[in-house]
């Protein structure tokens, strides 16, 4: 009680002291606005206006924050295991990490597109990228689980991705890397890249109802790296627009080699027409070999099929299809503005922003007004493309974000800035610096036909003096603007998982009502389900143990079990017979090589225990669930191979006949 | 101790504030509880979906008016809407009508919250007792920290000599067992 109190008064005098600090600001300090700790304060009680689904980098999952507090609401695992969910360990969702590489448990998560209707937000899925083993995975915003993952053949590093269509027809996948083919003989020095080293863009369909992805074809391109892009949308929809750096086509010192010429390419690719050259069979099939994952939420269980074939158009042959737009010194970011009619090249080493209009592209197409062509694809002239250039917006811009109002937001990684400028008279109107070097941004809706407006949110890469250290590596950091005067105003600093880059926000009234509270036991559809404690038991088969256990407030069924033997491979199939919202039981057994099993209400989930010891196991429910969770326990016993001892098992006998024989 | 905890943070936020500006404490401490009570606590979360928890059910009978009255009255409708796990002895409308006239509305005046809260808290338990596993003389502790005697006869169960249980009705975060007297716990020495 008395150190209470002492713990109190140094809270009341550590913020005093920060009350004082406030009212003399000095350094990064002075650039908070006195009332932005309100325009940020969501009281307790009351809930964010957005949710910010960013990308978690390096992390290989994708995190979830409301917006305006920066609050964390969820890790959502998706290319890494995830010990905490189980995902990746319980036998139901290994299959979700599958490639024709075999098991990768772990990726890097770059990019986010929120599925859209007619260029709006729609709130049905979120869409991420895994770079280093090419994959696209679909997030469900119902129970904001994963529940697709497909990888994607013919690339090598998948960056340029997964960027979607005004109506969701197509993410996009460009390959970083470019690679021999996965069907050529990929024995090759490296250094006969130009020869046979290519770069792909696939368009992967969305089916409308389920969400399902397939692979709908790809586009052969030169060997050039893919970087970024953006759909067309409005006037511009049936277009796609990819960045591209190292038109050089170096192999080796790109920061050297891959930055001598003064202009790469946007490369503006018109599906449409790639629709209409599949209908005619102008697609070449070619053999691949590549991992299909989907989950089951009425099983729930993942299933992988690898899938071997892949149609190809090339870009070489097929006319009308694929355009260069020069776009000076390496661009980066590929964005397209609400209307559809401007698109903003960003290059990383460039000192102008150059924004290119489509209706002059449209005019530059049909008039010929080709600068020559690279590699067999007709080179459009810059001047004949270009709208206009932002001139001396800042040092190496990266990404542009658009709000409600005609204003562009583009970050600047040198500059280590946010700048504001008009997208139709190119003039810059505002700046404010962030802290520091920051990558993407995010203005919720900002990629759309309809921008929310309200905020933008930097997304940086270094933090030194902006949290309290942590050894050699620092918070990775994310910061509030206010756009909603003529002036962006700092509002707040937050820490994010991973190392963010895009990030996607939308209104919370678009996805909160469609939020998923529990799996309905009647559908469970589990081969493995306990359907009520009545149906829980323990089954050998072989050398396989099977418990069929079921979890319900405040104990396990069967608790005690007997006659595992050492060579035995135990099976606990848990199914959390709870049908409330936001009452979860875990699963933990000593000694297990895995991790915990977390299973939501009406689910059922497989965790694999191969007993090492003979012994007494305790096992135990880790998700603190009722007042008694404590008490949610129970013992597997091992006994020494050969040994007599029958499969027994129970909950709740007390007597000496403890556990019924079967 | 509860009530401790309750107090600290408005302690500090009180503390904090005056260090600033002693105008402002008493606004912000209204506003504090206010904004945590605002959307009406986990009983009015929106949810068709879930299994009733103890509460829901007790507020969708006819038959239990009066307990839901006073579990209201008593400031328990969001503890029992909690993960529990609860055993709920809840006593009909024609059980609290069995009690001397006058007796429920005396307790459902404001100075008489602490017996009504004792009454209430000596039908609860924490945790689930299903009747099949109930026994012949079982005592269980209830949340009043007086003990119930159970009574089982040819399957059926008894509480205390006097209240039967009629019905037993799963709920997400326990069990209801419906009895046709309420019991009355001890009186205090």
């Amino acid at each position: 009680m008395r150190s209470s109190l002492k713990t109190v008064l140094l809270v009341a005098a550590a913020f005093s002291i920060a009350c004082l600090q406030s009212c003399k600001p000095k350094g990064t300090q002075s650039a908070v606005s006195g009332d932005a700790a309100a325009k940020v304060y969501v009281a307790p009680g009351k809930y964010d206006e957005f949710y910010n689904f960013v990308s978690g980098g390096f992390s290989g999952q994708m995190s979830v924050y409301g917006i305006p507090s920066g609050r964390l609401f969820r890790v959502i695992p998706v290319f890494s295991v995830d010990p905490e969910k189980g995902y990746g360990f319980s036998e139901e969702t290994k299959a979700m990490l599958n490639t024709s590489h075999g098991f990768v448990p772990w990726d890097d998560l770059h990019h986010i597109a929120l599925s859209e209707t007619n260029g709006i937000q729609d709130g049905r899925w979120v869409f991420g990228n895994g770079n280093n083993t090419p994959r696209i995975a679909r997030v469900d915003l119902k129970t904001f689980r994963t529940a697709e993952i497909i990888e994607i053949p013919n690339s090598g590093g998948n960056h340029s991705s997964p960027f979607i269509t005004e109506n969701s027809e197509y993410v996009v996948a460009g390959t970083r890397f470019s690679v021999p083919m996965d069907n050529s003989n990929g024995d090759v020095p490296i250094n006969t890249y130009k020869n046979n080293f290519k770069g792909t863009v696939s368009f992967i369909s969305v089916d409308q109802t389920t969400g399902h992805m397939n692979i709908a074809f790809q586009i052969l391109m030169p060997g050039v790296n893919f970087d970024l892009a953006r759909a067309g949308k409005g006037k511009s929809h049936g277009w796609m627009f990819f960045s591209c750096y190292n038109s050089e086509r170096a192999n080796t010192l790109l920061e050297v080699n891959a930055s001598q010429k003064d202009k790469d390419f946007i490369i503006a690719v018109n599906w449409k027409k790639a629709e209409e050259y599949i209908k005619a069979g102008k697609g070449r099939k070619e053999s691949v070999k590549y991992a299909h994952n989907t989950y089951d939420e009425k099983t729930h269980s993942a299933s992988s099929v690898i899938e071997e074939e892949v149609t190809v158009l090339d870009s070489k042959e097929l006319a009308d299809m694929v355009y260069l737009m020069p776009c000076p010194k390496s661009p980066h970011g590929c964005d397209t503005d609400p209307t559809g009619e401007y698109i903003v090249g960003s290059g990383k080493l460039a000192a102008i922003i150059p924004v290119f209009s489509f209706t002059k592209m449209q005019q530059a197409i049909a008039n010929k007004t080709f600068d020559g062509e690279y590699e067999g694809i007709p080179v459009l002239k810059y001047d004949a493309v270009l709208h206009g250039e932002v001139q001396k917006p800042g040092l190496g811009p990266l990404h542009t974000e658009f709000d409600d109002k005609g204003f562009a937001y583009t970050s600047f990684f040198v500059s280590s800035e946010i700048v504001k400028w008009n997208v139709k008279t190119l003039e810059v109107v505002d700046r404010v610096p962030t802290y520091y070097a920051i990558g993407h941004l995010s203005v919720p809706g900002g990629p759309t036909r309809k921008p929310w407006g309200k905020y933008v949110i930097a997304y940086n890469k270094m933090t030194k003096d902006r949290y309290l250290p942590t050894g050699p590596e620092l918070a990775q950091s994310a910061q509030l603007y206010s756009i909603e005067g003529d002036k962006m105003k700092l509002l707040l600093d937050f820490p994010t998982i991973g190392e963010p880059h895009y990030a996607e926000a939308i209104p919370a009234d678009l996805l909160m009502k469609n939020s998923q509270k529990i799996f309905k036991i009647e559908e469970n559809k589990n081969p493995f389900a306990a359907l009520g404690d009545n149906n829980a038991r323990v089954e050998r088969k072989g050398n396989e143990v099977h418990v069929y256990m079921t979890s319900i407030r405040s104990h396990f069924t069967p608790d005690n079990i007997e006659g595992v033997k050492m060579g035995d491979i135990v099976y606990f199939h848990v199914t959390n017979l709870e049908q409330d919202w936001d009452v979860p039981h875990g699963f933990a057994v000593k000694g297990a090589n895995n991790a915990e099993l977390l299973i939501m209400p009406g689910e059922t989930q497989t965790l694999a225990w191969k007993p090492e010891r003979v012994g007494v196991f305790p096992m135990y429910c880790t998700d603190f669930c009722s007042a008694l969770h404590q008490e949610m326990q129970g013992y597997i016993r091992v006994s020494p191979a050969g040994s007599n001892v029958p499969i027994s098992f129970g909950t709740g006998k007390t007597d000496s006949t403890a556990v019924a024989a079967k | 101790m509860k009530k401790l905890f309750r107090f600290f943070p408005l302690t500090a936020l009180v503390l904090i504030f005056s260090a600033c500006n002693s105008n402002t404490e008493s606004v912000t401490a209204t506003e504090t509880k206010d904004a945590a009570i605002k959307n009406g606590g986990q009983e009015a979360v929106q949810d068709d979906v879930s299994q009733k928890d103890v509460v829901k059910i007790a507020v969708g009978s006819k038959d239990h008016t009066t307990l839901v009255a006073a579990l209201k009255q008593a400031e328990y409708v969001d503890d029992l809407s909690n993960a529990g796990p609860f055993t709920v002895f809840a006593p009909t409308n024609d059980a609290f009508n069995k009690l001397p006239a006058g007796t429920v509305e005396g307790l459902m005046k404001d100075d008489k919250k602490a017996d009504l809260q004792n009454i209430l808290e000596y039908h609860v338990a924490v945790g689930v007792y299903k009747t099949e596993n109930m026994k012949e003389g079982q005592k269980i502790n209830m949340a009043n920290l007086n003990d119930i005697t159970l009574s089982v006869k040819d399957g059926r169960v008894v509480v205390n000599g006097t209240a039967n249980v009629v019905a037993s009705i799963p709920a997400a975060n326990g069990i209801i067992h419906v009895v046709d007297a309420v019991l009355l716990p001890p009186a205090k020495n």
